[in-house]
């Protein structure tokens, strides 16, 4: 859990990159489980954003798997930009006062803490947001689990009266964006290494299946019309690999790579589903049983797909990237 | 060439929306994709029975009603605008009467045809086996003689209805010495008869709709083989283009389509209409024209069915590229409406109570079941351009 946090706080020290050789272990075991939610929204942000203090407290509880933690910035526009904060932090003589709703939050419904977004000002944009840290036992949050696709649990989240002291504050006050688009990169980057893992799970349970799966006395991975498949489904992973992983080294030696990032999300929202879906057809009716394992991947890609921004929202950085 | 409809034909459609509308009022069923797979109601096909709307192209001597395919195109595709609960004679309506027809002796057909045709019974497709999905030819359910009676062993698998059917065609092995495709006969099995048991498959969307049939020394007497004794798979080649050619290919998430243009005419986004976003706009217009593509594929294999001719390639392309596109909506869908795109039936916030995101997993099956998309393909180059045949 503390793989890339420092010794001090009970971590590891690992890099960014030998963090995401663990995602893609995640992804390709299809896990469910906070791991997502808390190390990488929850502690990256806090290691990002939190003072010594904070990180003192949470940190190292992360570490030893003590606490669950989320990240709750998407609110009913369903997008990931700052005009999409609606939810309103109002200061009080102790602290904070939160109101508003935030909604696809992952594990929000087990969270111990949620990191939250929140607006200080109206019309300021990215510069009127800041970030708090606060206990789901609060009074006056309500959480509801939403049903997806993939059977993930994302939540709507409702702040009514939430009220927060001081500390709960991470960073400076009009600071919350800012955090936020520094740890961005690392949530899509770890998020894409998990869609290559599932990729790359979902193209071998079919490569294996078209070995053995006979048909006409041959296994069908004779046939071209199935092999042209197979071959198509590797250029999809390889590509999810190398775009991810580039994006990932980047992102470890503390380079600029917003254009790589968005490649990567890209590249990965469409081949990991593509990937899926062509592993279906290859499968034939078998894979359309709840009893076979392709459907988790299936629906976890076309979740992952949509987290964090599909393809076409990244083409548009990469496009802006590119001076268009 | 003529692309109109007849003012008979134009009446008969609005009283197909009439009878649907007053159904749906009444709270009879939901319009909602896959319905008419995942629905299944002996009462609303006993009325469609009442309004001559099964059996539609069949011979007045059995009673039906001699009209042309293309009136039952119309009334199909009017039903599956509301995907109605037609799953009880779908099946027998589509594809086994027309084989009985055919195939069957005429005994047969004074035994089956008016009870499909009144929806007395309900019967579903026996074909796959775990070995012989694509490969019909390789069905190893044996049926041998004795007696008067077919003494049946053997597993089908993916029977949809079967639960429900009163009734199952079955491809099975008649003959273990010939070559395999002349060894296959047809049969018409009570699935009452002792020895069947069949057990449910739950598919990926959730929901109980196929089923594993076992056969264990079930007893048929024999006069249910439809048609010669190893006929059955030239028979079956000859009925699966049926199967192949209807509405029901590219409708089956139809009320997604209509409901998500709906959708991104009213939803705001950033203040502006979803349907002003330049990549939504295109996406959507993109879809109707494939839609209506489509569409002009399933009538065409309609009117050459009507001139009493039977289809040759087209019904294969036809379900090939309507299937893709049914696929393409869903996924287009999930897209349009984003992180939305991924809620389920009955979760708060999910846009068209999750029909998107439902569509998206049923999608899966569109291009597998009643022949696979490659499968057709292959049949379009093949029979259809007279590419030669890989030898194998
Ligand atoms: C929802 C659903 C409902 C169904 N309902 C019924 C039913 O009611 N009754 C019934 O009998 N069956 C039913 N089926 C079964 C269906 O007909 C088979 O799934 C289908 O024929 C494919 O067989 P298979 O699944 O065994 O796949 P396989 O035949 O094993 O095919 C696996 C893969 O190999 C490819 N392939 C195989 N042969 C070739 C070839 N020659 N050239 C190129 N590619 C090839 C296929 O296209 C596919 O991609 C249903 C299936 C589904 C999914």
């Amino acid at each position: 859990m503390g793989f890339v946090f420092p010794e001090k706080y009970g971590g590891m020290e690992g890099s960014f990159l030998d963090l995401t050789v663990l995602m893609e272990e995640m992804g390709r075991a299809c896990l469910p489980g906070p791991f997502f939610s808390t190390v990488i929204l929850g502690g990256i942000s806090l290691l990002e954003g939190g003072n010594e203090k904070q990180k003192e407290r949470f940190l190292p509880k992360i570490a030893k798997g003590e606490i669950i933690l989320t990240l709750a910035v998407t609110e009913v526009s369903g997008n990931y930009e700052p005009e999409g904060i609606e939810t309103r932090s109002v200061k009080t003589e102790e602290g904070y006062t939160i109101d508003g709703t935030k909604l696809f939050v992952p594990d929000a419904h087990i969270a111990d803490y949620i990191l939250v977004a929140a607006r200080t000002e109206e019309g300021k944009g990215n510069n009127g947001i800041a970030l708090f840290i606060i206990d789901t036992k609060s009074p006056g949050i309500t959480v509801t689990p939403l049903k997806t696709i993939s059977g993930d649990k994302q939540c709507e989240v409702r702040f009514e009266g939430v009220k927060i002291k001081e500390d709960a504050l991470i960073g400076g006050l009009n600071n919350g964006w800012s955090i936020i688009q520094k740890v961005w990169p690392k949530i899509v980057v770890a998020r894409c290494a998990e869609m290559v893992g599932g990729a790359q799970e979902a193209l071998g349970m079919t490569i294996n299946y078209a070995k053995e799966r006979e048909q006409f006395g041959s296994p069908i991975g004779t046939l071209q019309a199935v092999q042209h498949y197979c071959a198509d489904m590797v250029a999809d992973v390889d590509g999810c690999r190398y775009i991810t992983y580039q994006a990932a080294w980047m992102l470890s030696c503390g380079l600029s790579c917003d254009k790589e990032v968005a490649m990567a999300k890209a590249w990965c929202s469409d081949a990991f589903r593509r990937v899926t879906a062509k592993g279906h057809q290859i499968h034939g009716a078998i894979g359309f049983t709840e009893e076979h394992d392709l459907h988790l991947y299936y629906k976890k890609a076309k979740t992952w797909e949509l987290f964090y921004g599909d393809s076409n929202f990244h083409r548009e950085i990469v496009a802006q990237q590119m001076g268009l | 060439m003529d692309f109109s409809f007849t003012k008979e034909q134009e009446r008969l459609r609005q009283e197909v929306r009439d009878f649907l509308e007053t159904k749906v009022t009444d709270g009879e069923f939901q319009v909602k994709s896959n319905g008419w797979v995942e629905s299944h109601s002996q009462k609303f096909s006993k009325d469609m029975s009442r309004r001559g709307w099964i059996g539609m192209t069949w011979p007045k001597e059995y009673g039906g009603h001699n009209q042309s395919y293309i009136d039952r195109a119309i009334v199909m595709e009017e039903m599956l605008t509301y995907q109605a609960p037609i799953g009880f004679h779908f099946l027998a309506d589509r594809q086994v009467g027309p084989a009985i027809i055919h195939f069957g002796n005429d005994e047969q057909k004074k035994t089956y045809l008016p009870k499909i045709i009144n929806a007395d019974i309900s019967i579903a497709i026996g074909l796959s086996e775990p070995n012989a999905g694509s490969d019909l030819v390789s069905v190893k359910t044996t049926a041998m003689e004795q007696g008067d009676f077919y003494i049946i062993n053997g597993q089908k698998v993916w029977t949809t209805g079967g639960h429900r059917a009163d009734y199952i065609w079955c491809l099975v092995r008649t003959d273990l010495n010939a070559p395999k495709h002349k060894a296959l006969s047809e049969f018409i099995v009570d699935v009452k008869t002792p020895g069947i048991t069949v057990r449910p498959i739950i598919n990926m969307a959730g929901v109980h709709s196929f089923n594993e049939i076992f056969f264990e020394d079930v007893k048929v007497p024999k006069e249910n083989l439809v048609g010669p004794k190893n006929r059955g798979f030239y028979q079956l080649m000859a009925q699966v283009d049926y199967e192949r050619a209807g509405l029901e290919r590219l409708m089956q998430n139809y009320p997604l389509f209509k409901n998500l243009v709906e959708y991104a005419k009213k939803e705001k986004r950033n203040g502006n209409p979803l349907s002003k976003d330049p990549f939504i706009r295109n996406k959507l217009a993109e879809l109707e024209v494939e839609y209506q593509v489509g569409r002009l594929f399933c009538y065409q294999v309609a009117w050459t069915l009507s001139q009493g001719r039977i289809p040759n390639y087209e019904a294969a392309l036809c379900k090939a590229f309507c299937t893709q596109f049914e696929q393409r909506l869903s996924d287009a869908a999930t897209r349009v409406l984003g992180l939305y795109g991924q809620l389920m039936p009955g979760s708060k916030y999910a846009p068209m109570d999750g029909d998107a995101a439902d569509s998206y997993l049923w999608s899966v099956s569109y291009t597998i079941q009643g022949g696979t998309l490659e499968v057709l393909k292959n049949i379009v180059a093949t029979r259809g351009l007279g590419l030669p045949v890989a030898k194998s």
